[in-house]
């Protein structure tokens, strides 16, 4: 290769590698909207905000080394005698200071954004008044209290107040801040509605929580992100950000489905995906599933069950390949 | 079947599946796998024996203790296990392009895939390969004959063979885990895993942690108090610096490691419970213990890498390093954060925001001394002359891409997006981005610039330069648009998607993947022609580079005892000083006999014994178990009886053999760079520094 | 290193070794048992923190309060303190005298000694298994068995190594490799003592504080 042909490669496939960016870029910004890029909720917003603040901020630093490195790989090639070489060079004192100053001034900046982000959206803060009004939203209404059992591999999302319980599906009322309990009954999994906020684990044996709320009507899904075996890549949620008025028709409409007792929860713990618990249960339609509550301390039994002094046997835990109905029933509630 | 093959059964040899199961394209990749694996083994066995050369393997080099026999060695282990991880990249891509709604391969098929590919590609393709560099350089550029204890860097390797080894047992008899590369339990518990996958990985794991762990103490402990008289901290070459911050970090990062798979075993083979769902276990603490050693290892494995670009940059700009205490500084820093981050792995377990700020924060700070070797390296740049060979390129490409990840790590940094797209390909993407550029290009690039110090030949330059151009490219359609596919919401390991927009980058990704598979062909056929054309490409004088650290100042390939006489260091880059001044090669007045350590088969014992007990207790054979910890421990008890002798090289041998160079030199006519590539290059160097100074 | 040659007869004072290259060589063995005590350490330190973490994961079992025989516990600290103390006896004689008996002999007091230790730590372990307390008991139980046992086996793989100590002074009597070696068991058995203090006091003593 001569120089010639080498520099005019270098050219196209420079441009080359910029169309090439531009369209993937565009992509996730012009595509059917999926991500939190395409928010339905100020946390995912202010997620969103962040993401660019914090890539133009890293840009001073690296925007140097992208543009510097060519020029300075062309300009002190060896065949340009006409460069200034100095091998011996190697101190100088106002470089480092630049050296090190950038860096760390950058640094800062963007240590003071994530503290005050982090802080904001803590998804343990419970969305109340003050919050709404640094998210610079109104509350259209009172809290939605929400339980979410992880399953293989599917998710159980329990409305006690509301006395409905759902699977494959998710409704939340615009406006109406939703706070929830998670914890699985299985291996850890990972809670994430992109669109709207998240995320965080759900563990056997303990609670974690997470505060979401939408702000605008839609749809999008909730993922478990952590793989927990062969069905995990299934495992969505259509969720649903509605007005009060069609989620109050929704949660009557639930009301009227089939009863979550203890033998239907054993059922739909077995492994396997919404669909398969339907058909297990004997119901006909397709995905999801909405039941009645009876009970509405589900949630607290199943992290109850892990608590057993005398150990959970394997074929008792949902998930495990040996799991079988009759001993896997929920633990009576100990009062 | 109990006594004696423990829980295996005839069904578990998958060579057989191809036979026994129903054909399809998932049993044909796994089973025809396996069989690459038997026939491939079986094929370098009758190779050495039609060769006769079991002999001159096991006497050369399976026994040898000379630290760059073991260089090589851990090089060679690295590139087979690499080969193999490649293959299961582009098998992992061919599935994810198709998985619109299914995909090539089975589920389990592909979840074998994603956590084989990361335990081979982390453990036994990256740590071999920096442990490789560091056992190859380290005693050449202080001035040492050989490492701190010879024998132990044998067992090392032993042990981490034995790794590997399990990993490749395990394609051909059971099944690997399934649970990705960090093996979260309680997913890997016996509960829901009760077969032999997880005892795999888990004893893979501790027993090379084992073998990593002693060298780094080996590295350390030659760094500390081998060095040659008058080399300094602050003169040793940077690479050595970064060799002792990862050696450093080798001692106190690998026993959380350890701890972590041990419990895991005690767990899984004796009901133990720590990490178990019920009777108080808790997952937490494996996610803690996992990433405390996890963490630094991204920096154990990435410093070595810093410290060849750090070499190669003033090299092939024929210029002093710059800011050299700088970058000291910086490497110091980074070994010491790199222990303070580990948190930022798990943002999403519900930590007080407090804590995430806290780690978030620390996280950023670790960006810092980074950000200043990249400075570090373009001020050396900075009015050099650049010859853009090879490594040049490689170097070229990591400055752009490296930078991109730096970029993806410190929105990672930010908990409240780290929220968003923890466990999502873009975390897949960012990773990939540090470590592809950041430590492979680095150690492509300096075995192009040590090949010919090892081997006595360079590498075909043109064939260097397309396979460099190629990884660059691979890498980039391979890996960059996964970025956006995470942002997109899709979690990395998920085996399928329904999303048809994804489609796009999915194509770019594999078309990526493909680049990459050339991109091995690509140094295999490097190879393999400089090999043919080894004659033309020899540098026997040993200095093809113009180098500037110790080591060129030794013929090619060096004698085992690396320098007739040990070198007395009066300051940095002492062998480009003594260029510049015109007076490289003096005589030594007068020669020593010289003491090195004779060849042990401790490194093979270990090796047997300990990949016996990992696939022992895997498979439940107790008495496997009990005789291989016997060997181990019987091995230790006898030889502790023996007198260690030694093999005294005669001074006139020494002599001889030097004067043999010194006189090659003398005869020949130093190069300028201008035929650096070319065939007048026989080691000599003119150098560009006179010219200008 | 070379260079600092001549003050050879500062390294280690405690062997004794005379001016020879052996000092150099012992320095650098030394020095990577140093080392690997202190990744060691890190070992023990992780263990320790893991059953700082599990200390109420009773599970409704045993807690530290039914596990702790005290007066077992005072017996076996008094045990391996009095081997180490005992080994501290056989450095000395090895440093001042070439007699190797006086150095065998104050070895096999540290041996029987810190026997009497691992057999009275078995008495205990027997006694928990007679009483349910298993390590599959609990998370609790778990993490004191792997804390104990980890400190049990290293105490074990000492006796081992003082046995072949013993083999190997009678085989080359004291010479200045062996000193380096009983140096370096030294430290490790010096070390393990303060890993028992370690355990002694926040295993046992605050768990029935």
């Amino acid at each position: 290769m001569t120089p010639d042909t080498r520099s005019r490669l270098a050219r196209r496939s420079a441009a080359a590698g910029l169309c090439l960016m531009t369209i993937l870029v565009a992509g996730p910004l012009a595509a059917d909207p999926s991500g939190f890029l395409h928010p339905l909720g100020p946390i995912a917003e202010i997620q969103r905000t962040e993401l660019v603040w914090a890539t133009v901020a890293v840009m001073v630093a690296i925007l140097p080394v992208l543009l510097g490195t060519p020029f300075i790989m062309w300009r002190y090639r060896r065949t340009n005698t006409k460069a200034t070489y100095r091998p011996q060079w190697h101190f100088d004192t106002w470089l480092e200071v630049g050296m090190w100053g950038l860096p760390i001034v950058i640094v800062a900046f963007l240590g003071i954004w994530l503290a005050q982000a982090t802080f904001r959206i803590d998804p343990y803060r419970t969305i109340d008044a003050k919050m709404a009004e640094e998210l610079n939203i109104e509350l259209a209404g009172p809290q939605v209290d929400m339980d979410v059992v992880g399953l293989d591999w599917k998710w159980l999302f329990l409305y006690p107040d509301q006395g409905v319980a759902s699977m494959g599906e998710m409704v939340m009322p615009v406006g109406h801040p939703v706070a929830m309990r998670l914890t699985t009954d299985t291996v850890m999994q990972a809670f994430l509605v992109p669109r709207i906020g998240g995320q965080i684990y759900a563990m056997p044996r303990m609670a974690t929580r997470l505060n979401l709320i939408a702000d605008r009507e839609g749809r999008t899904e909730a993922i478990n992100t952590q793989y927990t075996g062969l069905g995990m890549s299934g495992q969505r949620a259509e969720v649903r950000a509605v007005s009060p008025g069609a989620y109050r028709s929704w949660i009557s409409r639930a009301q009227e489905g089939p009863v979550l007792d203890d033998e239907t929860y054993a059922i739909i713990a077995q492994s396997g995906s919404v669909a398969d618990a339907r058909e297990a249960l004997g119901l006909d339609g397709t995905t999801p599933i909405l039941f009645r509550l009876e009970a509405t301390d589900i949630f607290d039994r199943v992290i109850d069950r892990y608590q057993n002094p005398e150990g959970v046997a394997r074929d008792a835990q949902p998930g495990s390949p040996t799991y079988n109905l009759s001993s896997g029933v929920l633990p009576e509630a100990d009062q | 079947m109990n006594f004696p093959f423990g829980r295996l059964e005839w069904s578990d040899l998958k060579p057989v599946h191809l036979f026994t199961h129903e054909f399809s394209i998932d049993n044909l990749v796994g089973s025809g796998a396996a069989w690459m694996v038997v026939i491939g083994a079986l094929a370098v066995a009758v190779l050495l024996t039609v060769m006769g050369r079991w002999g001159w393997l096991w006497r050369e080099w399976l026994t040898s203790v000379d630290h760059k026999k073991i260089g090589i060695m851990y090089m060679v282990l690295g590139f087979v296990m690499f080969a193999r991880g490649v293959a299961e990249g582009m098998a992992m891509r061919a599935h994810q392009t198709t998985a619109l709604n299914g995909g090539v391969l089975s589920e389990e098929h592909w979840a074998e895939l994603f956590s084989t590919h990361g335990t081979i590609m982390i453990f036994f393709v990256a740590m071999p390969f920096i442990t490789g560099f560091m056992n190859y350089l380290i005693p050449l550029q202080i001035g040492a004959r050989d490492m701190a204890f010879p024998v132990l860097n044998q067992i090392s390797l032993g042990l981490t063979a034995t790794g590997a080894a399990l990993c490749m047992i395990s394609l051909v008899v059971g099944k690997f885990q399934i649970g990705g590369w960090t093996a979260y339990p309680p997913f890997t518990g016996s509960t829901f895993d009760p077969g032999p996958g997880p005892d795999y990985w888990i004893w893979a794991i501790a027993l090379s942690g084992f073998g990593s762990m002693f060298s780094g103490l080996n590295f350390s402990v030659t760094i500390y108090k081998m060095r040659a008289p008058g080399m300094t901290y602050m003169r040793m070459p940077v690479f050595v610096w970064t060799a002792l911050c990862t050696s450093i970090l080798l001692v106190f990062a690998l026993p959380p490691l350890t701890v972590a798979a041990f419990m895991q075993a005690l767990d899984r083979t004796l009901g133990f419970h720590f990490f178990t769902n019920d009777l108080g276990g808790n997952m937490m603490n494996y996610a803690n213990l996992f990433w405390m050693f996890g963490h630094p290892e991204v920096y154990i494995l990435v410093l070595p890498a810093y410290g060849i670009f750090s070499e190669l940059t003033s090299t092939f700009a024929a210029k002093r390093l710059y800011g050299y205490t700088s970058l000291v500084l910086a490497t110091m820093s980074i070994s010491v954060i790199s222990f303070c981050v580990w948190l930022h792995h798990f943002f999403t377990m519900g930590n007080s925001a407090t804590i995430n700020v806290a780690f978030g924060i620390a996280t950023g700070i670790i960006a810092i001394p980074t950000g200043v070797k990249v400075y570090v390296w373009m001020a050396t740049l900075w009015r050099g002359r650049i010859r853009m060979t090879t490594p040049m390129i490689y170097m070229t490409g990591f400055f752009m891409l490296f930078v991109i990840g730096g970029l993806s790590g410190m929105i990672l940094a930010n908990p409240a997006i780290n929220w968003q797209v923890h466990n999502t390909q873009f975390i897949v993407a960012h990773f990939h981005n540090v470590l592809l550029p950041g430590l492979l290009f680095g150690v492509f690039a300096g075995i192009h610039i040590w090949f010919p110090k090892a081997f006595g030949f360079r590498l075909h330059e043109t064939a260097g330069q397309v396979t460099a151009i190629l990884w660059i490219v691979g890498f980039s359609l391979t890996f960059l648009p996964l970025y956006f596919v995470g942002l997109m919401g899709y979690p990395r390991r998920s085996s399928g998607f329904e999303d048809p927009a994804l489609l796009p980058y999915m194509y770019l990704t594999l078309f990526g993947a493909l680049l990459i598979g050339c991109a091995l062909l690509g140094l295999i056929a490097t190879l393999w022609i400089s090999i043919r054309q080894r004659d033309k490409l020899a540098v026997p004088l040993g200095d093809p580079w113009d180098g500037r650290t110790l080591e060129w100042a030794t013929p090619a390939p060096p004698p085992p005892w690396n320098f007739a006489v040990i070198p007395h260091i009066a300051e940095r880059d002492a062998f480009a000083r003594e260029k510049v001044d015109g007076k490289p090669f003096v005589q030594p007045p007068d020669y020593k006999d010289i003491h090195l350590p004779r060849n042990t088969s401790a490194g093979m014992i270990m090796f047997i014994a300990t990949t016996a007990f990992g696939f022992g207790v895997t498979w439940w054979m107790w008495w496997l178990v009990i005789l291989s910890v016997l060997v181990v421990v019987g091995w230790f008890f006898v030889t502790s009886f023996i007198e260690h002798d030694e093999v005294t090289i005669p001074a006139a041998e020494v002599r001889r053999h030097h004067n043999a160079w010194i006189e090659a030199i003398s005869l020949a006519t130093p190069v300028t760079r201008d035929h650096e590539t070319d065939s007048r290059n026989r080691g000599l160097a003119d150098t560009d520094m006179v010219v200008a100074s | 290193m070379s260079d600092t040659a001549t003050t050879n007869e500062n390294l280690h004072p405690g062997m004794n070794l005379g001016y020879s290259g052996d000092a150099e060589h012992a320095e650098v063995t030394v020095f990577g048992f140093w080392t690997f005590l202190m990744s060691d350490l890190v070992t023990f330190g992780i263990v320790f923190a893991i059953f700082a973490t599990m200390k109420d994961a009773t599970a409704g079992g045993p807690g530290p309060a039914e596990v702790t025989n005290l007066t077992s516990i005072a017996m076996q600290t008094a045990l391996l303190l009095g081997s180490s103390f005992a080994f501290s006896w056989a450095s000395l004689s090895m440093k001042y005298h070439d007699i190797i008996w006086r150095t065998l002999g104050w070895l096999a007091i540290a041996a029987t000694s810190a026997l009497g230790f691992l057999m009275l730590e078995l008495y205990d372990f027997y006694h928990m298994i007679k009483e349910g307390a298993v390590p599959q008991r609990s998370g609790f139980l778990s993490a004191l068995w792997a804390l104990v046992g980890l400190h049990g086996l290293h105490v074990a793989g000492g006796l081992l190594w003082m046995a072949a100590m013993t083999g190997q002074i009678l085989k080359f009597g004291l010479t200045d490799q062996i000193k380096s070696r009983i140096t370096r068991m030294g430290l490790y058995w010096h070390f393990l003592d303060l890993v028992w203090v370690g355990i002694f006091s926040m295993v046992y003593l605050a768990g029935v504080a």
